[in-house]
């Protein structure tokens, strides 16, 4: 049988021992008295051969080799090949929770460089070892504020992903939280920051925005995170790890919490996961934060060791009282991250942020030269923009699948009224040929409509 | 030997990874006013440097691969090699999920499409539900996917009752889920056999009884032969039964839970389809459920269509909505879906009976050394009790330290809660009778040197990077990031 070590010598030896005469006294002494299901439309098993070659085959049904400027918070960065020679030391990714500090240092140190890259890139004082994606990331920063202010109006801005806000929406269902969405202009890819303020009140508990935003856009949000902080909101920004290496951080600019999408930071696309939440904040919320954390301390020798800690917040301790529900993250995608950083390395990350501003200035320059396109009211931006088609972007991007581009994201999906309106993102691995391949099919596609 | 970090490791100056070159003009489209004013403060560090750092580490942990590992309730079994190749090929790996959302977009990822949905067509057969969610990101994520389900059905019925009925054995995730998913908790006693207390069960249902998240088998290890009893009450009360899957293990391949009368549950894809459990993570908490939650699900779900093309659908006007930003997992659902191909009808119907006979094994073997709380057959783990130790000053903490010294990650300890001086032993199939053998030795040979020498048992381990870490300090003065000046 697959993957069992005993042989039925093993087991009659077992049995015996255990003191039952074969399997099915020990599963009527288990209190398993029901028929065993003869599990009919199972078919039989296959060979590791077969599986791979079944799979394999399943693989090359998927478009993976479309030259990509599809983005929307979810990026084809290049990973060095030393994330995945790490990622699959049998040592990291056949463990589990470090319940067993003594036993578990590797995958403790690892996590405590994590959160402390984590907090050099986001000028935070504290992260937590990871959470789930940035969407599950986000509402748990919501969740902070509302529990922090006690307060029950949460405010999200019309510029956030619409994945994020479809996902916050079904959480907060069952919950007493009055989620506000602010309004933004079809002709702006800016956050509109006027219509954004007119929905804090002293009643509001939190107020989440996204940096770049949704859009590509990069904005100021200084201002309105000293008005909201004079009304005593918990201010909340996801972001883009990438950007900040250029950006100015979401500490630096003050906000209380940051979380978001760290796939980027050396995990793969994968069809959706598995990817990685993060979130920090100050020391001052520090008890309030979800999911485990990894604290720097000292063995009865002295020497210095790392453990779970605070562990007074989780489920496991408080029970329905925790600060959340989570228990098993995302560690071997941490993992990812802290390798991937340390790799890239200061000097790196700087480079890789202004391959993909630069690269992304070309490819907007280029596109803009084609009769027809527009740009859609967005002021600055990192490495993904809105342009608006002299057409309906979602049949542009069909046809341009026939000449092997993912040509970008359609953004009527979630957005019906920006029909014309292509989100396009660009990364380091977009070569200068490819990019001008890119906008001479694009103008063979605009101009034989 | 202080451990160096990855922070205090190489120069200024120095680099581990090359980029394309800037092969455009070095533009940017950002304000001067928020560039940032320094580089973020990442390491500076050759390939080499990185490597052998994080090889070093990996050192410093047990896992499945270097040792027994019957950590109680997380079902540590073997990862297959085969499982890591094939999440790894470019067309899996590489898959923007967005793909299948533009238009004609689901031609681009048929395969992936294909996965999601046979392996949804799998999962009903073994578990016996009418329709599967895969999004939900790790078991406790699926526990409140479910609980919400429950929520959504009551609201379609305009009635308001609240109250989670949750044994008080139960995971802590049970309560948690439940509360943000808006309920009440109320907690069922055990009785002294280790099932549901029925007198306490009978005295707690009413209409305002919205349902009962109970684990099967329990946290005990037990199979609770009551369990149609009780998803029938519950029933009876107007509530839904939502079974936590966490021990499913135990059963897969000898019962079908969907047989059982429970409305819907978890499988945690990272214990019973053994998708490595990463040093806490990435999980997968797929969830399945029965007619009457059906409509529920979150979208999107994955359908085959006439021409025998898969394609996503969106369009479920009960469903609870988003709960992941895509469609799971995917990477372990795929890995999953390996396992589960492989194991085919015969290697399914020895799961459950394999994982059972080791633990009862160890059960059997273990009942002369220590107390066993609830002396009968177990499933998959068994619970046993250090409290015989605490006269000589020996806890279950410390057994289990002294295990790290003989090579065995220890068990789970201190839980369930209702144990005193639990230690909880999950074997699972994949281990031989020679391994078990070694751990029970192991363990007799730890109790006689309790009797002899206790304080040496205390001072373990002694053959681990580090000895015993002061966690009480940790969490009173909290040293939870490297400082930033080198």
């Amino acid at each position: 049988m697959p993957y069992i070590a005993n042989t039925d010598d093993d087991r009659r030896e077992m049995l015996a021992e255990i003191g039952v005469a074969d399997i099915d006294a020990l599963w009527q002494e288990a209190g398993v008295s029901m028929p065993q299901p003869d599990f009919a439309a199972m078919p039989e098993g296959k060979s590791e051969y077969e599986v791979i070659r079944y799979l394999a085959g399943l693989a090359d049904k998927n478009a993976d080799n479309l030259t990509g400027f599809l983005g929307m918070g979810f990026y084809d960065h290049y990973i060095p090949s030393v994330v995945s020679e790490i990622t699959g030391r049998n040592e990291f990714y056949t463990a589990y929770t470090p319940y067993q500090p003594e036993a578990s240092q590797g995958t403790l140190q690892a996590m405590y460089e994590y959160q402390s890259a984590i907090c050099r890139l986001l000028d935070m004082d504290v992260s937590n070892a990871s959470l789930y994606d940035g969407g599950t990331a986000l509402f748990e920063a919501m969740m902070m504020g509302i529990r922090t202010t006690r307060r029950r109006r949460a405010v999200l801005a019309g510029t956030v992903s619409p994945i994020y806000r479809k996902m916050i929406q079904c959480y907060s269902r069952n919950l007493d939280i009055e989620l506000v969405i602010s309004d933004s202009s079809e002709n702006s890819a800016d956050t509109d920051m006027a219509a954004l303020k007119t929905l804090l009140d002293d009643q509001t508990a939190c107020v989440m925005v996204q940096y770049p935003n949704v859009f590509g856009s990069v904005e100021d949000w200084s201002d309105l995170i000293a008005y909201a902080k004079e009304r005593r909101i918990i201010t909340i920004c996801s972001c883009y790890p990438v950007a900040l290496s250029m950006l100015r951080s979401p500490g630096l600019l003050g906000f209380d919490i940051a979380t978001g999408e760290g796939q980027c930071l050396g995990n793969n696309l994968s069809f959706g996961g598995p990817y990685l939440g993060f979130i920090a904040t100050s020391t001052h919320h520090m008890r309030k934060l979800p999911g485990r954390i990894v604290g720097r301390t000292t063995d009865t020798a002295g020497e210095t060791g790392f453990v779970l800690t605070l562990q007074t917040r989780e489920q496991h301790i408080r029970r329905e009282r925790a600060t959340s529900n989570i228990c098993t993250n995302e560690g071997l995608c941490a993992l990812a991250a802290i390798t991937y950083l340390s790799c890239i390395g200061k000097e790196g990350f700087v480079e890789l942020g202004r391959l993909c501003a630069a690269k992304a200035c070309y490819t907007r320059d280029e596109l803009l030269r084609i009769p027809g396109v527009g740009v859609a009211g967005q002021t600055a931006f990192f490495n993904e923009f809105v342009l608006r088609l002299p057409m309906e972007a979602a049949e542009v991007v069909s046809r341009m699948i026939d000449k092997g581009f993912a040509a970008g994201f359609p953004l009527s999906r979630y957005y019906p009224e920006r029909k014309n309106d292509l989100l396009i993102a660009v990364t380091e691995k977009r070569s200068r040929e490819e990019i001008r391949a890119f906008a001479v099919a694009m103008e063979a596609v605009l101009t034989n409509r | 030997m202080d451990p160096t970090l990855i922070f205090d490791r190489g120069r200024a100056g120095r680099r581990g990874s090359t980029l394309p070159r800037m092969d455009v003009p070095p533009k940017h489209a950002m304000p001067t006013t928020l560039l940032r004013p320094d580089p973020a403060d990442l390491p500076e560090v050759s390939e080499l440097d990185v490597v052998r750092h994080y090889v070093n580490l990996s050192r410093r942990n047990l896992a499945i691969d270097t040792s027994f590992y019957p950590l109680g309730s997380c079902t540590m079994k073997y990862n297959p090699k085969s499982h890591e190749r094939i999440a790894a090929l470019p067309g899996f790996a590489n898959l923007h999920p967005l793909l299948p959302q533009l238009r004609h977009g689901g031609a681009l990822t048929q395969g992936a499409l294909e996965v999601l949905f046979e392996f949804e067509m799998l999962l009903r057969e073994i578990l016996g539900f009418t329709g599967f969610t895969m999004q939900p990101l790790a078991g406790s994520h699926g526990e409140l996917t479910g609980v919400m389900m429950i929520a959504a059905w009551h609201r379609s019925r305009d009635d308001t009752r609240n109250v989670m009925l949750i044994p008080d054995a139960a995971h802590g995730t049970n309560p948690a889920s439940a509360a943000i998913a808006g309920f009440e908790v109320c907690e069922l006693a055990t009785d002294p056999d280790g099932n549901v207390d029925m007198a306490d069960l009978d005295s707690k249902l009413n209409d305002n009884t919205a349902g009962i998240m109970l684990t099967c088998p329990n946290t005990l290890g037990l199979f609770d032969p009551n369990v149609t009893v009780i998803c029938d009450r519950v029933h009876a009360a107007g509530g839904l039964c939502y079974g936590d899957g966490a021990n499913l293990n135990a059963i897969l391949g000898r019962l079908r839970p969907g047989d059982l009368g429970f409305d819907v549950m978890h499988l945690n894809l990272h214990k019973t389809f053994t998708t490595p459990h990463g040093g806490g993570g990435p999980g997968s908490g797929v969830v399945g459920v029965s007619d009457v939650l059906e409509p529920f699900l979150p979208i999107s779900r994955v359908e085959k269509r006439q021409d025998g093309s898969y394609a996503l659908d969106y369009g479920h006007s009960d469903s609870i909505g988003y709960i992941a930003p895509f469609y799971g997992n995917f990477g372990l659902i795929l890995r999953a879906f390996a396992y589960t191909i492989t194991l085919g009808r015969k290697g399914l119907l020895r799961i459950g009976e394999n994982a059972v006979i080791n633990a009862n094994y160890i059960r059997t073997k273990l009942a002369a050394h220590f107390d066993i709380p609830f002396d009968r057959v177990c499933t998959h783990e068994c619970v046993v009790s250090a409290s015989c130790y605490n006269r000589y000053g020996v806890h279950a903490i410390d057994i289990c330290k002294a295990l790290l010294d003989r090579g065995y990650h220890p068990p789970t300890m201190y839980f369930p809660l209702i144990v005193p001086e639990a230690l909880m032993i999950e074997p699972t199939e994949t281990e031989s009778k020679e391994t078990l053998d070694g751990f029970i030795q192991a363990l007799i040979d730890i109790t006689e040197q309790i009797k002899q020498d206790p304080e040496s048992i205390l001072a373990a381990p002694l053959t681990c990077p580090v000895r015993r870490l002061d966690e009480t300090a940790a969490a009173r003065k909290p040293d939870l990031a490297a400082p930033r000046s080198r």
